[in-house]
């Protein structure tokens, strides 16, 4: 008796650029999906074996051991400093930075400020989930008015000096030197496939020599934020998107 | 700021401009500075000399983002620099314990100025703790160098960049306001200078052919930082075993033993010239900061009557001498903070006055 072989066809597998290892990110974390997207790109764009990517300091601080490619760390703040010495270097290379807000939008203000007025050709993936997530939940600059961390335990609250959420791709979308800014989700299927796109034209902005882009990811932090997964995603969608409206900025 | 004639004849420049020629020589084609005075000539310089040599010229919009494009420029195996003054030095050294940590070669020169904080922007000597006893955090060394001669400043500078190679570790130029201002007749060797290639395995190049390369500091695993740790020491060994240098001005018979480095060397040879031949003075200098040559100081000051250390600060590198005497020989010190800078008759005076003491 004689089986018919079955017809299989692969729709769907690990990208080349990403390894077969678990992650330690929590239940409903963002990082692994936007980990996996930059992934998939480098590896639909063919770019893996000239690509180098910075990893921060936060809870991706080992991405490394997630993506298949080129990685060095950087100092808290200074990632985009340390891809600007690796890009001028090595314009062949395909740089990008991954970090947080506490990163990006608070250490590493000026780092972030001056590589994209300078017109460092870099992508810059930016993880906002307003808060410091690896150290326990701290106000970060992108943290809510009135929502409640580790520093902030009453909300935070701009009135006792606390300050406002700081727009950085807003504020990164009027230099110069920036020629593309984005605002996405991880949300809903249909936010992955839009934050995808959106990393790939920032890829395809550096191998095309444009200058300077950035794609802000709200990204849940359900552990953090005290929710579930359901929960977070839907504090995301009502909460933190009236203050970091979606779509592209620049 | 004209571009030195490669003649091998003598070249009159200033220590400052001839740091960047070193490095442009010595295969340096990634720079990034920050202006501060005193050492704002070699900024410029850099700024002219890499645009002709097609490498790259970074003003910085700080010193720590300077330092970490060295970090970044080194992790792709460029022969990377970046100099400055003792307050842009402070600001450094968050990126230079990184460095350190991550095994990343490049040269940091720091020509030093006054301090605490501020300062003033004269000559001096107190960030010999910082460069040789860390300043960043975590158990680390940098290899520190001191010339006291512009031409000096040219041969360290270059021998810089290979020892930075060679061992996997950042390397500081330490220097002062007056030999970064100072112009002296140096000559710069016509022929080309042998640039060892280092084979850069650990390089970010693209993982082509290969597996991924990771630069890291980070060892979250227990035992792993240990580890890593105990690895570093092991090549600090190894540069304490191999690297030491300094040099020695009429030891054998001398009666009392000058230590000084850099500047207050010169000062010091001057004054031996003067006490001689009453006072036979002879000196000790030691070239290389860290490692510091503990057993040759120790080895040359026994049976000395005295031993007079003199340093552009309130007693740093004192604190070494002590360490390699243990206790064997008598230790007067000289020295003048804040930028003050002493002559060569404030050394005599001290010496004499001291003697007659003793």
């Amino acid at each position: 008796m004689s089986i018919a072989k079955p017809r299989l066809r692969i729709k769907f597998k690990k990208p080349n650029s990403l390894r077969c290892v678990d992650t330690h990110y929590c239940s409903g974390c963002g990082h692994g999906i936007v980990h996996r997207l930059i992934a998939e790109v480098v590896d639909e764009l063919h770019i893996r074996e000239k690509t180098v990517g910075i990893a921060p300091v936060g809870c991706a601080v080992t991405a490394y051991d997630y993506w298949d490619f080129d990685v060095s760390e950087a100092a808290h703040g200074r990632a985009l400093a340390c891809a600007t010495g690796i890009k001028r270097c090595r314009p062949d290379l395909v740089v990008f930075t991954y970090q947080g807000d506490g990163d990006l939008a608070a250490i590493g203000t000026a780092e972030t400020l001056h590589s994209a007025n300078r017109k460092e050709i870099l992508t810059c993936i930016f993880i906002n989930n307003a808060c410091y997530g690896m150290t326990g939940g701290q106000m970060a600059p992108t943290t809510l008015i009135g929502q409640k961390t580790a520093t902030t335990p009453w909300g935070r609250d701009p009135q006792r000096g606390e300050g406002y959420p700081l727009k950085i791709s807003e504020i990164l979308a009027g230099l110069a030197g920036v020629v593309y800014a984005e605002r996405t989700t991880v949300c809903s299927p249909q936010d992955v496939i839009k934050t995808k796109k959106a990393i790939r034209e920032a890829f395809l902005n550096q191998i095309e020599k444009r200058g300077f882009s950035i794609v802000e990811v709200l990204s849940q932090c359900p552990t953090i934020w005290r929710m579930s997964p359901q929960e977070a995603v839907q504090w995301v969608k009502e909460e933190m998107v009236k203050e970091f409206p979606l779509g592209r900025i620049k | 700021m004209k571009k030195p004639k490669v003649t091998g004849k003598k070249i009159l420049i200033t220590g400052n401009e001839v740091i960047g020629e070193a490095a442009i020589r010595a295969g340096c084609r990634f720079y990034a500075g920050y202006p501060i005075t005193p050492q704002n000539e070699l900024t410029a310089y850099m700024a002219k000399r890499m645009f002709e040599e097609k490498g790259v010229f970074i003003q910085a919009e700080s010193e720590l983002s300077a330092i970490n494009m060295v970090f970044g420029a080194s992790a792709t195996g460029f022969r990377a620099m970046t100099t400055s003054s003792s307050p842009g030095i402070s600001l450094k050294q968050e990126g230079i314990s990184y460095l350190a940590g991550c095994e990343l070669p490049c040269v940091i020169v720091n020509v030093m100025r006054g301090g605490p904080g501020l300062g003033n922007i004269a000559p001096s000597q107190s960030d010999y703790f910082q460069a040789t006893k860390g300043g960043g955090h975590g158990d680390y060394h940098l290899i520190v160098l001191a010339p006291s001669s512009v031409q000096e400043v040219f041969n360290l500078t270059i021998s810089s960049f290979d020892l930075a190679d060679k061992y996997r570790n950042p390397v500081i130029v330490l220097l002062d306001a007056f030999l970064g201002q100072m112009a002296e007749p140096i000559e710069i060797r016509n022929s080309k200078f042998e640039i060892r290639n280092y084979k850069k395995k650990w390089a970010l190049t693209g993982a082509k052919n290969r597996k991924p390369n990771i630069i890291r500091s980070l060892f979250l695993k227990e035992g792993a930082l240990e580890e890593h740790n105990f690895k570093l020491q092991k090549k600090y060994n190894q540069i304490e075993e191999n690297e030491k240098s300094y040099q020695l001005i009429d030891t054998d018979d001398a009666q009392i033993i000058f230590v000084a480095y850099g500047i207050s060397f010169r000062i010091a040879k001057e004054a031996a010239k003067i006490l001689s031949p009453d006072i036979r003075a002879g000196i000790f200098r030691p070239i290389t900061l860290w490692p510091y040559p503990y057993q040759a100081l120790k080895n040359i000051c026994k049976g000395k009557k005295a031993i007079f250390v003199f340093e552009l600060c309130l007693g740093q590198m004192l604190e070494d001498v002590k360490l390699a005497l243990e206790g064997c020989s008598p230790i007067y010190f000289y020295g003048r903070p804040g930028g003050g800078v002493f002559t060569e008759g404030q050394l005599v005076n001290f010496v004499k006055k001291t003697l007659r003491m003793v």
